[in-house]
């Protein structure tokens, strides 16, 4: 059973990326949940949303404890740090999340920083930095298939030919870096 | 072929499966997918969607479609169930078949949206005035949203009474695969009660009340009989890991998901624990609960100050250990707060049987 936490700003897409990783575990006929996060959170200007991907039944949908952790920006960065399982691991927009000394760290957990947003702005569509974080995530912390995401993705944006072809070029685009972060 | 559907969402396409073709309501949050989901797709069915002014106008609404026999359904949140009880009540007493879809958020007063169960009572006791009952189910899976949606206008057709689904609002909001497999309706006889006003059959009239007290009371009295009927026939329950349990957990809905992990974790540690969770929250599954008498200890799981737990009392009974653990104000426990909680509160009794 693996469990994620995706967290950030309204905006950033971090519902989408946790609805592509709960259809993906579907597509391996897996047991899934995705749960938004709901109250005045949302109002605040952050969402988040748990995800579970399972062989076996899932009991309780909600993740407080999460094996895998994806923070878009300051706030759930610092909120979201102390819950992550030891040996777990965090996922950080480098481009809003700053790199300093003065924010909290931890060592029994593997941070991963990302400058999504320029890679996003280099590819010239800004919106799809959530599918370059949805690759990084797949090449570092693979939980299904790498098909079985790109099946996730293909299947949720089909009628929009172009949008098809930027959504996979970015997952690729996230996916390599990945692969680069060993 | 399953496919990833929010649990509101869920409910309202197994409404329009199971031959829902008129849906009144008042939009309010977090219910609002139901509504949604019926305004697009009401009208590809051949149905009718209608936003009232309110949740007292669409109630009376339901009401009137029910009259007329059709399969009609209604979805609010709390304080607009609070708005339906006279409704609802009247419904009752006219005998008519509605489902109502309460996705529930916290109380008293507006309440904000997080996870709660806090209208039990409202539920389970009658929210408004007189001696009545609706059927309440509480689905805890997407998958189970629709089973039961199926189920409730079957029940509701079959007693010609209201039937209540009540989930959280994270139930309602939570995607989960779901399958629709064929609705395939109960046989029920026709209705020939419906005021359906074509035709060369007898007139009816639907009324919910008389004014002489003896024929009153003889209202009451038949209402009774099916009121027993409905709670000698309609109680459902789900168990986990009851087979050998000498502790139980007892909690519905999303309590039940979290009370279920809660169990594992026991179980882990050695003791012998299992889960009850009720499906229909009226009638509640006594039958069931009073199968497992050996049970030396309960704890009932609720988001809410406790109100189930008194059912659960009833139920078992004076001579075991009942206790309760629950948040509130839309928070909800780990699975592990659960663990720690039974282990709290049925300390003496674990000791005395020995940790096994």
């Amino acid at each position: 059973m693996k469990k994620y936490l995706i967290a950030g700003f309204g905006g950033q897409g971090v519902l989408f990326i946790g609805r592509i990783l709960a259809q993906a575990g579907l597509e391996e006929d897996k047991q899934v949940t995705w749960l938004p996060s709901y109250g005045p959170e949302m109002r605040g200007g952050t969402a988040n949303c748990s995800v579970i991907i399972a062989a076996k039944k899932i009991g309780s949908p909600i993740v407080s404890r999460p094996d895998i952790a994806v923070m878009m920006n300051t706030p759930s960065y610092k909120k979201f740090l102390p819950h992550v399982v030891p040996g777990g691991f965090m996922f950080l927009n480098s481009s809003i999340i700053p790199d300093t000394a003065a924010l909290p760290s931890r060592a029994d957990i593997r941070i991963l920083r990302v400058p999504i947003n320029e890679m996003a702005h280099e590819m010239g569509k800004d919106s799809v930095a959530n599918i370059i974080m949805l690759g990084v995530i797949q090449a570092v912390t693979p939980v299904v298939s790498d098909a079985a995401i790109q099946a996730a993705l293909a299947g949720i944006s089909t009628k929009n030919h172009e949008l098809k072809e930027l959504n996979e070029k970015a997952l690729n685009i996230g996916y390599q870096y990945g692969v680069s972060l060993g | 072929m399953k496919t990833l559907m929010k649990g509101n969402e869920a409910i309202a396409e197994a409404a329009l499966q199971a031959g829902c073709r008129l849906f009144f309501g008042y939009p309010i949050t977090p219910s609002t997918e139901i509504p949604e989901y019926m305004a697009k797709k009401m009208k590809r069915v051949g149905g009718t969607f209608l936003q009232a002014e309110s949740e007292v106008a669409a109630i009376n609404m339901v009401y009137g479609a029910a009259a007329a026999g059709e399969r009609v359904m209604t979805a609010t949140s709390t304080p607009g169930f609070s708005l339906m009880q006279e409704g609802v009540s009247y419904i009752f007493a006219a005998e008519l078949p509605v489902v109502i879809v309460d996705v529930m958020r916290h109380g008293p007063g507006l309440g904000g949206l997080g996870a709660t169960q806090a209208d039990y009572f409202q539920l389970t006791k009658g929210g408004g005035h007189g001696d009545y009952h609706p059927i309440v189910l509480a689905p805890a899976t997407v998958m189970e949203m629709v089973e039961l949606t199926y189920l409730a206008f079957d029940l509701a057709d079959e007693y010609r009474n209201p039937v209540i689904l009540a989930l959280e609002g994270i139930s309602g909001q939570m995607m989960e695969p779901v399958e629709f497999m064929p609705y395939r309706p109960k046989a029920l006889p026709p209705k020939t009660w419906a005021a359906t006003g074509i035709g060369d059959k007898p007139k009816v009239n639907i009324v919910s009340y008389v004014l002489a007290n003896e024929a009153g009371e003889l209202h009451n009295l038949h209402w009774a009989k099916k009121i027993e009927r409905m709670r000698a026939a309609e109680q459902r329950y789900d168990t986990y890991r009851m087979d050998d349990a000498e502790f139980a957990l007892v909690a519905f809905g999303i309590s039940g998901r979290i009370a279920e992990s809660a169990v594992d974790i026991l179980r882990a540690e050695g003791i012998r624990i299992g889960l009850f969770r009720p499906i229909s929250l009226w009638p509640f599954p006594t039958d069931g609960m009073r199968k497992y008498s050996r049970i030396r200890g309960w704890l009932s799981v609720e988001l809410s100050a406790g109100q189930m737990v008194d059912d659960v009392r009833l139920t078992v009974g004076s001579g075991t250990p009942v206790h309760f653990f629950g948040r509130q104000g839309g928070m909800t426990p780990d699975p592990e707060d659960v663990a720690e909680a039974f282990k709290m509160a049925l300390h003496n009794e674990l000791n005395a049987g020995g940790v096994r």
